[in-house]
């Protein structure tokens, strides 16, 4: 049956981007959980922790998100761990977020002057008190921007589990395209809707940037 | 008893020897100035005495608490060690009052009203008191180094290190930190400073250090020993503040 493009339509894709929208954040909140304590051990933990942890990032950041995905679903359905396409697609996308932001986070610590550390040091701070109250709280200001504009991609990047067959808003263009055979309408509307949410998240992340003197509330 | 013991330091960089066997004892409320070309180990000592280097022999002691070459209980021996540094080092996403309270509430464990209190007070003395909630880049240099004085005081140290505190200052602003400094001297703190302040070191300081290639090389009360060096080294170090 051909529907033709319309009000209803609009509504699914809607819901599709409901999808989109939940899958970023709690990628976004698993990776990010991972990122933290990845970044803090890729500066601050012993030797091999860093190299491992180095290596991981590597890893992850030269293998497409695509292939990711696919190792996740059908590549562990090999091994006999079958995960439903929306556990895949969570789990995929948090390892690639945990080694993007993990990387972004960890330029941030070390963007902190080693003098930070040697004013709390001389100061008898600990090492967990000179994280906790001087060095992160700087680092935490300078990450808002990359951060936010990190998000972006995520949303962006959310799209590629359309291919096993995750409904979130590219794979309800699709289904809606094959239902109506109007690509135009329906992925112009798809795009239009992406835009709407990574726009906002871009505008704040120039701004966050630009703000230097923004200071975290205490 | 010395409020300050060092015996015989030794200190490498990679295979270059900066501290070669450096001792020297420090009396409570003496104030002792360290002068030197750059490069003979007079900031690097001060670093050490505090531990944010690692020495390679010897020992140091403050208070009863010692680290030597295996380290040692650093923490307890920085309690009682200020220090002041070059680059003020004021933690920028904190106001003034919160650079000051910050350690005596986290190490210390001092409540808020008593750590305020004693901001106010350490404010006060380096006449800053009207600025605590300013933050680091609303001051200028001269006032950022008298918050960072007072920071180390907050903590009630028995010593105080400066390395090299006005030599990021322009030169207007040096002498609201020397004067500062002269007022803690006054006060009877204990006081270790590099400096390139000759006329400050001659005047305020009781003794001064001359190092050179990492040994003490002249040392002696200040006036005697500026009015009468003994070795070459230092009469020419000390030759070009004379004219």
């Amino acid at each position: 049956m051909i529907r033709s493009f319309g009000w209803e339509s609009v509504e699914f894709l809607i819901r599709g981007a409901g999808w989109t929208l939940l899958l970023s954040l709690m990628t976004f909140v698993i990776g990010g959980f991972f990122a933290l304590i990845f970044a803090l051990l890729r500066t601050l933990g012993p030797r091999p922790v860093r190299l491992a942890i180095a290596g991981f990032i590597q890893l992850v950041q030269a293998t497409p998100l695509l292939i990711i995905v696919f190792l996740a679903f059908y590549g562990l359905s090999f091994v006999g761990l079958h995960f439903p396409p929306m556990v895949a697609a969570g789990v995929s996308l948090a390892v690639y977020t945990t080694a993007f932001l993990a990387d972004i986070w960890r330029g941030c610590i070390e963007a902190i002057p080693k003098q930070q550390w040697e004013a709390a040091d001389a100061l008898a701070l600990t090492r967990t008190q000179q994280l906790r109250y001087v060095i992160l709280p700087q680092a935490f200001k300078i990450s808002l921007g990359p951060t936010v504009g990190f998000m972006v991609q995520i949303v962006k990047n959310t799209s590629v589990v359309a291919l096993i067959g995750f409904v979130e808003l590219t794979r309800a263009g699709q289904l809606l395209n094959n239902m109506t055979f109007q690509p135009f309408h329906v992925f112009l509307t798809v795009a239009a809707i992406y835009f709407a949410i990574c726009y906002p998240l871009s505008f704040l992340s120039e701004r966050l940037k630009g703000n230097r003197h923004a200071r975290p509330a205490h | 008893m010395p409020a300050l013991h060092i015996s015989e330091i030794k200190k490498y960089f990679g295979a270059l020897l900066v501290l070669d066997g450096v001792s020297l004892d420090i009396e409570p409320s003496e104030v002792v100035a360290v002068i030197g070309r750059s490069g003979s180990g007079k900031s690097t000592m001060l670093r050490c005495i505090n531990g944010l280097e690692k020495i390679q022999a010897g020992l140091i002691e403050v208070a009863g608490h010692r680290i030597g070459p295996q380290g040692g209980d650093l923490r307890s021996l920085r309690k009682e060690v200020g220090m002041v540094f070059q680059s003020y080092n004021l933690f920028p996403h904190l106001t003034v009052m919160e650079n000051v309270t910050l350690a005596p509430k986290v190490v210390k464990g001092v409540d808020r009203k008593e750590a305020e209190a004693i901001a106010h007070d350490v404010l006060r003395r380096v006449g800053l008191a009207e600025k605590s909630g300013a933050y680091a880049d609303e001051l200028s240099g001269g006032q950022q180094q008298r918050v960072a004085i007072a920071r180390s005081l907050a903590m009630q140290p028995k010593v105080m290190l400066f390395d090299e505190v006005t030599s990021a200052l322009d030169p207007e602003l040096t002498g609201e930190v020397l004067k500062t400094m002269e007022e803690l001297a006054d006060a009877g703190m204990t006081m270790v400073l590099v400096t390139h302040e000759m006329g400050f070191a001659r005047q305020v300081a009781d003794r001064t250090v001359f190092m050179h290639k990492g040994k003490v090389w002249e040392q002696g009360p200040s006036e005697e020993l500026f009015a009468n060096p003994q070795t070459p080294e230092l009469r020419n170090f000390i030759a070009p503040s004379l004219k």
